[in-house]
């Protein structure tokens, strides 16, 4: 177990450095930050002026050095608009970003796992066809399309709910919907071909000639282990949200972190956009740790064996 | 070969698998529904100028925002309606899935030759090369694809061009994984064996001896990645950072209709109509694929 954990963590910390590398690269190589600072009518005595001053002229490994020193302070950077310290500004809209995605996280187990475990039950009934559609045709519709069309039928010709802002929860429903049904169908997948794998299996067969009652039998013994593998992909399914936020932030006008990635973008304020990829990374590859984690504490198989 | 009471030439067999194939497919009922549209929107794609009924270029402001043929306010010439700018939206919805179409495939190549290369060489070697590919594969993984793009386009600057190689440079990772898993399989095979054995060339047991016998499950990661690319290229040019006006991608008609979508709906209701029915086709004949190869390591 201790040397799968450190192998898993090594690994999360080599990423980790090469994310930091690529994000240093797209805001201080790839783009002039000197000419971010200064502004568009910025002379060229103003550029050398401030390279010298935020020591842009040092060469790239110590510059780099110093913006991992800062990382690790919690100085993420300061925006080249506000000013304000890059941190501050993500933190503010946390809150917003973060329940969009638990509540569409939430949505789409709520639909995959009684769907995946009714379709794998009866396959090949009606049942497991609407379930099987209803996973295809999630995984094509394109998310900003599916907002744009709440936004007609729900916001504009029904009135029921608000299509813009996010001051209340009302606010969150249209978005939610929107995301959570974009992260379900590879949910529903998972989870009725896990159970089907685990309903053939020797134990199950050997619990049902036992005499276990049925919703047991499923719920208690074979939904448990067709559960292992969706941890790990609502981790990662999780982590897409977090991307997929920018496109239905920016159409909800939801002023969460995906809404100020966009914002930043357009005006091509890189301190911004680097520390959100930087965050929504370290995130990503904290949240898959665990998970992996998680499984090995709950499977021993993996402990052993390592992946 | 099961039975080698009729022994067949090399050749042979492949044209006997090959019509295996095709025979099973045609009888497989998402693979012909998928190919068909696939079918069509290619011949669309490809004949978009012999197909569209206008210039999609040209703007007619006294014909602007006219409805499409199911309206009572509707114009005979214009069947599917006009845009905010009196473009034919028809011709415009042709052209765009050439865009479209020529994204998808552009980033799909560009993302397999990466992908199946990274996984080729981590398969068959192992070791250290192994490690360093698998890092960079959860590095990519990490990074939410959707900001990189937006942050690379935001700095290069947004076009055709740059959108399907950031697609291509992002959408590699499952060609990787996939490919370093079969490679590991076919490695402990007698054919890769024997021609290691016969001093053949690396990139003759790779491409030649591995790559052919990887292909099926190959060809389901390719659709995935391609509906994957269309949807991908939809949602940077809705986000405006994409293909650029007056351009006529799917997405950024979408976009461009955004302003007018309250009092005309259907400006919204067929590029996204376009753009599901694309990727939907593609994603069922992934399925059909996985199906159809399932004995080939689905």
């Amino acid at each position: 177990m201790l040397t799968y954990l450190l192998r898993r963590a090594t690994l999360a910390a080599v990423v980790m450095v090469i994310v930091s590398v690529i994000c240093f690269v797209l805001s201080n190589v790839a783009s002039d930050p000197a000419m971010g600072i200064a502004g568009a009518q910025a002379t060229d005595e103003d550029l050398a002026l401030i390279r010298r001053q935020y020591g842009l002229d040092r060469s790239l490994p110590v510059q780099y050095a110093d913006y991992l020193g800062g990382l690790v302070q919690g100085d993420f950077g300061t925006s080249y608009l506000s000013k304000r310290p890059v941190l501050e500004m993500i933190t503010e809209r946390l809150p917003v970003t973060a329940l969009l995605a638990v509540l569409s996280m939430a949505l789409a187990l709520a639909i995959a796992l009684p769907l995946g475990c009714a379709a794998a039950l009866w396959p090949n009934t009606i049942v497991d066809r609407i379930a099987q559609l209803l996973a295809v045709a999630g995984q094509a519709i394109p998310n900003f399309w599916a907002g744009l069309l709440l936004i007609v039928v729900f916001g504009v010709q029904l009135r029921w709910l608000p299509i813009s802002g996010s001051q209340t929860l009302a606010h969150f429903v249209l978005p939610t919907i929107t995301l959570g049904t974009f992260a379900m169908p590879p949910l529903m997948r998972l989870i009725r071909a896990g159970m089907i794998e685990v309903l053939a299996s020797d134990y199950i067969r050997t619990a049902r000639a036992m005499g276990i009652r049925p919703w047991q039998v499923t719920f208690k013994y074979a939904l448990k282990n067709a559960v292992l593998p969706v941890i790990s992909l609502s981790a990662v399914q999780f982590g897409f949200m977090l991307g997929g936020s920018v496109v239905v932030e920016s159409i909800f006008a939801l002023n969460g972190v995906g809404y100020l990635a966009w914002q930043s973008m357009s005006r091509s304020d890189m301190p911004v956009i680097q520390a959100i990829v930087l965050l929504i990374s370290l995130f990503y590859i904290v949240l898959t740790l665990l998970a992996d984690l998680l499984n090995g504490y709950m499977d021993p198989r993996l402990r052993s064996g390592g992946k | 070969m099961t039975d080698q009471s009729t022994p067949m030439t090399p050749e042979e067999d492949t044209l006997v698998r090959k019509l295996g194939f095709w025979r099973k497919a045609m009888a497989h009922r998402t693979f012909v529904f998928s190919g068909t549209i696939l079918l069509v929107l290619l011949l669309v794609a490809v004949f978009a100028h012999l197909l569209a009924p206008y210039d999609p270029f040209a703007q007619n402001i006294a014909m602007r925002l006219k409805p499409p043929f199911w309206h009572d306010t509707t114009v005979a010439e214009h069947v599917l309606g006009t845009d905010q700018l009196g473009r034919d939206y028809m011709s415009r919805l042709i052209y765009g899935a050439r865009i479209s179409v020529t994204i998808a495939i552009a980033a799909t190549v560009v993302s397999a030759v990466i992908g199946i290369t990274l996984g080729l060489l981590a398969g068959y070697y192992g070791g250290w090369i192994d490690t360093a590919i698998s890092t960079i594969v959860t590095t990519r993984l990490s990074m939410p694809i959707i900001l990189i793009a937006l942050a690379v386009v935001a700095i290069v600057g947004p076009s055709l061009t740059v959108v399907i190689v950031v697609l291509g440079l992002l959408l590699w990772d499952q060609f990787a994984v996939v490919t370093r898993v079969a490679t590991q399989q076919v490695c402990a095979r007698d054919y890769v064996m024997a021609a290691r054995v016969l001093g053949s060339s690396l990139p003759h047991i790779l491409f030649r001896e591995i790559l052919p016998n990887i292909r099926a499950p190959l060809m389901v990661v390719a659709t995935v990645e391609m509906a994957h690319a269309v949807l991908l290229e939809a949602a940077l040019s809705f986000l405006g950072l994409g293909v650029q006006a007056p351009l006529p991608s799917w997405g950024l008609m979408l976009s461009e209709a955004k302003t007018s979508m309250f009092f005309s709906p259907w400006l919204i209701v067929l590029p996204g109509a376009c753009l599901f029915v694309l990727a939907l086709a593609i994603n069922l004949m992934g399925d059909a694929m996985r199906d159809l190869t399932a004995g080939g390591r689905g």
